[in-house]
């Protein structure tokens, strides 16, 4: 927190630093994040390819080829989406608020001034929990207020919180 | 007072119960009048007991309210944590010159009642809550108001008139009066089968006259008083400091004649507001008014004289055919206007000391356009104001822009980081 550079003070420039990949600009969520959701991306093809084999089972060998290739290909899909999603996400701290970017079809930049936060949650599903991540989430009195950034490590989400809890309580503004 | 008052309601609903069921059934209606009277006599006596615990008292700075027979249920609300006192005479009440204490506190879910003292005491009661809350002495008078607007009862009645709900209900009737005519059975099986819903629709435009009767507009020095009400009256306070949004919807079958509707979103917990948010309560600050009178009393809330409403680009046109027509947006250092809607056409003012967070959408489509929407978000969950489908240059600016401003405006309404009660 002391010696990183200073965080772009425009939202173009944070974009910039987006697009240019400049690694101390932006954060990101955990390497696992991406692991955990190719599991759960395996998970589903290897359910949807049994079902394909059951349905298809009664009928010809064309039909089971078939629809095998229909699961691949929509699993394929899936993953290079999630893949680009994976990408998209991240958060950014700066002097006054939080930037979160997140979204690939629909893409979305919330900013959150530390001062508006009324709450922040670390939340982990089963999943999540099995990878050892988390997700922290931004709850203003807004309830359109959507910044949440998941598969965080156990320690950064932690920094993260008491950070924004901190920063939040000190730059608190009345409704 | 407080029993008969209590049981009144219970009361009416009851013999309309009784109406209804009685056109229904043809047989055997003495055992069930025996079992309404029952309740209806059960409901008194609990509003009997009811009324024999509860107590009350005010010694300047807590408000003590005492209830409950089996479990003592102890109310004391702090002054200093008050945030609205509304003084409100159900149909019954008025009857007999008591009226109910309606109280807003800072932090609880629902609103603190006083129920059923004599209609003076009330609204002296009111009067020195209000004062010792502004830290004044209990027995200084209320300040006077300045009344502002006044909605006279036939523009209202028209105002219901000309609504959606109202033209689905003549609609249905005159269909019903059709069915009646060809057959009388099926006219009859169908006002039967259709009874609860005509019966809802009926309910809600006869709640929305009478709730907005005779709607007055004062100003005092701490809000805007509003009086309302036809068979139940209501006086209720709007602290200005606490508007979040305010929103003028013109619906399309006022626009010929230039009427206007505004509300208010204040900050509060709302009905079961579950997931995130403070929530906001929605209250009509103007039923029904021509442009002057909605101006000025917008002017109570809102100042927007600085504000030039700019247009998105034409491209964006593709996006929404229909309602770039009337969409402009535009802000200036303390509050953020926004216009949206084709047919029902509706502008929000947001005051930017209330902006919660700023956010950048943009679809698919949007990004073809280079455009995207800037949204500006409000405590509770109605819809923000938002400056739709601008260029993205523009919407970057405005992402920088908002978030400043906004931290500015609150640093000049909040001189020091406090927060509020």
């Amino acid at each position: 927190m002391s010696d990183e550079p200073t965080a772009p003070s425009t939202v173009r420039g944070a974009y910039g630093a987006m697009t240019t990949g400049d690694p101390a600009a932006w954060s990101r969520p955990s390497q696992k994040l991406w692991r955990m959701r190719m599991v759960e991306l395996a998970i589903v093809g290897g359910v949807a390819a049994i079902v394909a084999v059951i349905a298809a089972a009664s009928g010809h060998a064309v039909a089971l080829a078939v629809s095998m290739a229909c699961v691949v290909a929509v699993v394929a899909l899936l993953v290079a989406f999630t893949r680009r999603r994976y990408r998209a996400w991240g958060y950014l701290e700066r002097e006054e608020d939080l930037l979160v970017r997140r979204g690939v079809l629909i893409q979305r930049l919330s900013v959150v001034p530390y001062g508006r936060m009324q709450l922040v949650e670390v939340t982990a599903g089963v999943m999540e929990r099995l990878f050892g991540l988390s997700t922290v989430k931004l709850h203003t009195a807004a309830a359109r207020s959507d910044a949440r950034i998941p598969g965080l490590e156990p320690d950064e989400a932690a920094r993260l919180r008491d950070r924004l809890a901190a920063l939040g309580e000190a730059k608190a503004a009345g409704l | 007072m407080t029993p008969l008052v209590r049981g009144g309601r219970a009361l009416a609903a009851l013999a309309a119960f009784l109406a209804f069921t009685s056109v229904q059934r043809q047989h055997g209606q003495g055992t069930h009048i025996i079992v309404d009277v029952a309740v209806a006599a059960a409901v008194f006596v609990l509003g009997v007991v009811h009324w024999l615990v509860t107590r009350w008292a005010f010694d300047g700075e807590t408000l003590h309210v005492e209830t409950g027979l089996l479990r003592r249920d102890t109310k004391k609300v702090p002054v200093a944590r008050i945030q609205a006192v509304d003084v409100v005479q159900p149909l019954v009440a008025k009857f007999l010159d008591v009226a109910e204490l309606k109280i807003r506190v800072a932090g609880s879910g629902k609103e603190e009642r006083l129920a059923y003292l004599h209609h003076d005491r009330a609204l002296a009661l009111r009067a020195s809550l209000l004062a010792a809350h502004h830290g004044l002495d209990p027995a200084t008078p209320e300040p006077p108001e300045r009344p502002i607007a006044t909605v006279p009862g036939g523009r209202l009645a028209w105002s219901v008139a000309l609504t959606g709900s109202t033209a689905f209900l003549i609609a249905i009737l005159i269909g019903l009066g059709v069915v009646f005519t060809v057959s009388e059975k099926a006219g009859f099986a169908l006002v039967t089968a259709a009874f609860v819903y005509l019966l809802g629709l009926v309910t809600g435009v006869w709640r929305r006259f009478n709730s907005q009767y005779g709607f007055t507009i004062a100003q005092a020095p701490d809000g805007i008083r509003v009086r309302r009400g036809l068979l139940g009256s209501v006086a209720e306070t709007i602290p200005v400091r606490r508007v979040q949004a305010i929103r003028q919807i013109e619906p399309v079958l006022w626009r010929p004649l230039g009427w206007r509707h505004l509300q208010v979103d204040l900050a509060g917990v709302g009905k079961r507001d579950a997931a995130g948010g403070s929530g906001s309560v929605t209250k009509t600050l103007l039923p029904v008014g021509a442009p002057e009178v909605v101006a000025a009393v917008r002017a109570m809330v809102v100042d927007d004289r600085g504000v030039v409403l700019t247009a998105p680009p034409a491209r964006s046109r593709w996006k929404a055919p229909l309602s770039y027509h009337n969409l402009a947006a535009g802000h200036d250092r303390d509050v953020v206007v926004a216009v949206t809607g084709r047919l029902r056409r509706v502008t929000c003012w947001v005051p930017l000391e209330k902006v919660q967070s700023v956010r950048r959408v943009q679809g698919p489509l949007q990004r073809a356009l280079r455009v995207a929407t800037v949204h500006v978000d409000v405590a509770g969950r109605r819809v923000d104001a938002s400056f739709k489908d601008r260029d993205v240059d523009e919407a970057d600016r405005l992402v920088d822009e908002l978030a400043t401003l906004s931290r500015a405006a609150r640093s000049r309404t909040i001189p020091g980081a406090t927060t509020a009660p």
